[in-house]
């Protein structure tokens, strides 16, 4: 073949372009292919593609599509924790002039793609799945607003998470931190495709988000059950409605300026680099007015679940609702008033520096408050410690520390000796795994049992809970230490020797971690197992308080067969203690969505157009562009789209509960 | 498509008028004042001081924006049960923090760390 045609056809992919050079990588291609082929011909040994497709991959339930999330969630973690330890093991190896044993290649894009993969691919959509999930069911709503749009959000997720993989093993990815800051990330110092890989695949999954949040957003506001005003919201759902704003007035902000440094990478404009009137300051300044009200974005819905948590185990209202609701608000117009903490060492001054580092130290008052109203809610209750409620003392023991060096951090003074050391690595991991991390595990053990009608095996939660509580002071508390000594982030290989103990402690720390990972898998693979003995036919195992412990687990198709009529807050608590009865008869046929496959279509050609792009393959990128607009054109013809479940069925469902709960006396 | 159809949903329409022939051309006729009298103002340099021209222009653009929601997106502070209302002072306010905070923030960084850049405008 000529080699102007195959340019054409492959652009700058060549050969040369699959990292076989790197024996690391190889090795673990071999074990991906392996495992992929031997999931890939299991599902067609036991003929799961039908089913897969019709029920899970096309449906829009919302249900469904949470679970979903949280599956992308889970596979992503392994992937990102797979860096994480591999970053443990090369600094904690790589001293007495040992190279370790990743050269620096390869090291800078692990730690780019453990920062990206943990933010976008699992915080993103375990925080998402949960919101998905639980939302609904806590208003009284049979799904979201628009259910295919939340079908199309996450497969756009995925699309971006496709893409990130790819980059392992298909060329590379990014070489530059997870904000790939210019002009490191621009054309000149980054020619090849690693940052194309990062910006093209926050491009597809950001798409996903944007729409996600305004999805919920009209749904929380649209869709209540009558009797739920804005005040008698659960608080889950309160957090949920105050993340999804900041998403929707976020992301659009790092889609544009995602968008900008393409436009520099592309057709060389020179907006970030560092002639031509180009400023790579405002870069920085850009992507941290996103990137602030991102981590808020990923700890408030946790905050939320902590809340739930914490009413439920101690079997009393939620103490101080109202400033609850207003320390959430309150956050979220604050995090958009502190986003240069971020970038005190950049040189803007004492003034600027100062107004930022006092409206950091503000947002650490409703935190604060939020903090009190738990601890209130506990005193005086009967606290049951199941699991939900251990994720959450360890949450609150542990984040109080992470944000104490962040109130610590925000001085401005004190972030310059501090700024971009391990002492920062520290804070924020303490922060998010501290709170987004165990504030996931203990939604997952809350809500398990309502989405597939058995609880979590508590011996396996427990082995996990220690492995992953212990194993984060022994990873993190080191690095606080070392930053105070003024070791930076991101180095490879190390000159003083008496460092090592203190990365050979945190190592040890991620192996405990590790095994925290495991034992939850055991839990799902276990508690699956013990099925029938951990089974809930009741619906309320936790002895609730909010409507999504009213209905049956799983929840039928349509979550409630009347739509409740809410009174209080806590709205099941309430009805419960009314002595309320389930309609057994009157059921009507119900006005349901039908499952598309469009959302899989579009996302699929989403991820062709961004290989395209990538790649210079500028064929392919045209092809499923216009495919794409022509996907989604055709797809507004579609009007087939909703259906009646009949009243018959409806009945059959809700006599099938009647006897479930009749046997449980 | 939405899944939900029960009783309890018609509260959602808070009074979002539709527009009317008259509001239409009221409307009309004002965007069109209002973008006419920049236009003779730029091109006829009516007012010798140029920053101040400017200045106007944009104040121009802001009643412009506001003749749109009330006139073509039929926004009140009613509409959608206040929601619009609310939805449009958080935009407003996020907008207002992310200029005003963006251009603060990078003329100080400019000033501190590019001086090179300004000896360079002041250079012949």
């Amino acid at each position: 073949m000529p080699e102007s045609l195959t340019k054409f056809i492959f652009g700058r992919l060549t050969l040369e372009s699959l990292p076989l050079h790197e024996p690391i990588v190889v090795v673990t291609f071999i074990v991906v292919a392996l495992g992929g082929l031997a999931v890939l011909g299991a599902i067609t040994y036991f003929k799961l593609w039908g089913y897969l497709w019709r029920e899970w991959f096309t449906s829009v339930d919302h249900k469904k599509i949470g679970v979903m999330y949280m599956a992308l969630g889970l596979v992503m973690l392994l992937r990102g924790f797979s860096d994480a330890i591999m970053m443990r093991l090369q600094q904690a190896i790589a001293f007495n002039g040992s190279e370790g044993y990743l050269n620096a290649h390869h090291y800078d894009q692990i730690f780019t793609a453990h920062g990206v993969i943990m933010i976008f691919f699992v915080a993103m959509p375990f925080v998402t799945g949960l919101m998905n999930f639980v939302v609904p069911l806590q208003i009284g709503a049979r799904d979201v607003s628009f259910p295919f749009l939340n079908n199309f959000s996450f497969w756009m997720t995925v699309g971006g998470a496709i893409l990130v993989m790819a980059s392992l093993f298909v060329g590379e990815f990014a070489r530059t931190g997870w904000l790939a800051y210019p002009p490191l990330s621009g054309i000149d110092y980054s020619p090849d495709v690693g940052v194309d890989y990062y910006i093209w695949a926050l491009q597809v999954a950001g798409v996903g988000t944007t729409l996600s949040g305004i999805n919920l957003i009209c749904t929380i506001i649209k869709m209540r059950a009558p009797g739920m005003t804005m005040m008698r919201m659960p608080i889950f759902t309160w957090t949920s409605l105050c993340t999804n704003v900041l998403i929707v007035a976020s992301f659009p902000v790092l889609t544009a300026v995602l968008t900008l440094l393409a436009l520099d990478r592309y057709v060389g404009t020179n907006f970030f680099t560092n002639d031509f009137g180009g400023n790579p300051m405002m870069y920085v300044n850009l992507i941290w007015i996103w990137g602030h009200p991102e981590v808020y974005i990923l700890i408030l819905p946790l905050f939320g679940v902590f809340s739930e948590v914490t009413s439920t185990f101690s079997g009393k209202r939620l103490f101080g609702y109202t400033s609850m609701v207003y320390a959430t608000v309150v956050i979220t117009i604050l995090s958009y008033l502190v986003w240069l903490h971020h970038f005190f060492t950049m040189g803007s001054g004492a003034s600027v520096n100062s107004f930022f580092g006092i409206t950091t130290m503000i947002i650490s008052i409703p935190t604060g408050a939020k903090m009190f109203n738990w601890l209130f809610t506990m005193y005086r209750g009967r606290i049951r410690f199941e699991l939900p409620m251990m994720w959450t003392l360890a949450f609150m023991l542990t984040f109080v520390v992470g944000g104490m060096t962040g109130v610590l951090l925000a001085v401005p003074p004190a972030d310059f000796v501090l700024h971009n050391s391990l002492f920062l690595i520290a804070h924020f991991h303490n922060v998010i795994i501290g709170g987004v991390l165990f504030g996931l595990f203990a939604g997952i053990a809350y809500w398990w049992p309502k989405a597939f009608g058995f609880r979590l095996d508590p011996f396996w939660g427990k082995v996990s809970f220690w492995c992953w509580v212990l194993g984060f002071w022994f990873a993190f508390m080191p690095l606080y230490i070392l930053g105070l000594m003024g070791v930076t982030r991101r180095m490879r290989v190390f000159d003083d020797p008496s460092l090592q103990i203190w990365f050979v402690i945190a190592a040890f720390g991620a192996v405990l971690i590790a095994g925290g990972i495991a034992a939850f898998l055991v839990q799902i693979f276990v508690s699956i197992r013990r099925r029938e003995a951990l089974a809930d036919h009741t619906g309320d195992p936790w002895d609730g308080r909010t409507l999504e412990w009213s209905t049956s687990s799983p929840p039928p198709a349509y979550n409630f067969a009347f739509t409740p009529v809410i009174r209080d807050n806590d709205a099941w608590f309430d009805m419960k203690r009314a002595g309320y009865r389930r309609p057994l008869s009157g059921f009507k046929p119900i006005h349901m969505p039908k499952n598309t496959g469009t959302g899989v279509i579009l996302a699929a050609l989403s991820v062709a157009l961004g290989f395209g792009l990538i790649w210079y393959m500028w064929w392919l990128a045209a092809l499923s562009f216009v495919c794409l607009i022509a996907t989604a054109i055709g797809h507004t013809f579609n009007y087939h789209r909703d259906f009646d479940i009949p009243a018959a069925e409806v009945a059959q469902t809700e006599e099938a509960r009647t006897t479930l709960l009749a046997a449980q006396g | 498509m939405s899944a939900q159809d029960h009783a309890g949903h018609d509260h959602t329409h808070g009074g979002a008028a539709h527009g009317s022939l008259k509001g239409y051309l009221i409307g009309f006729v004002l965007s069109v004042i209002l973008t006419a009298i920049p236009f003779w103002l730029v091109m006829d340099g009516v007012i010798d001081n140029k920053q101040a021209t400017a200045v106007i222009v944009m104040a121009f653009a802001a009643v412009q924006i506001i003749v749109h929601m009330v006139f073509f997106l039929h926004m009140t502070p009613a509409s959608e049960g206040g929601w619009s209302m609310l939805a449009l002072i958080f935009t407003v306010i996020l907008v207002v923090i992310v200029l005003s905070g963006s251009l603060w923030v990078m003329y100080h960084l400019n000033a501190n760390m590019m001086p090179g850049l300004h000896e360079m405008r002041q250079m012949p």
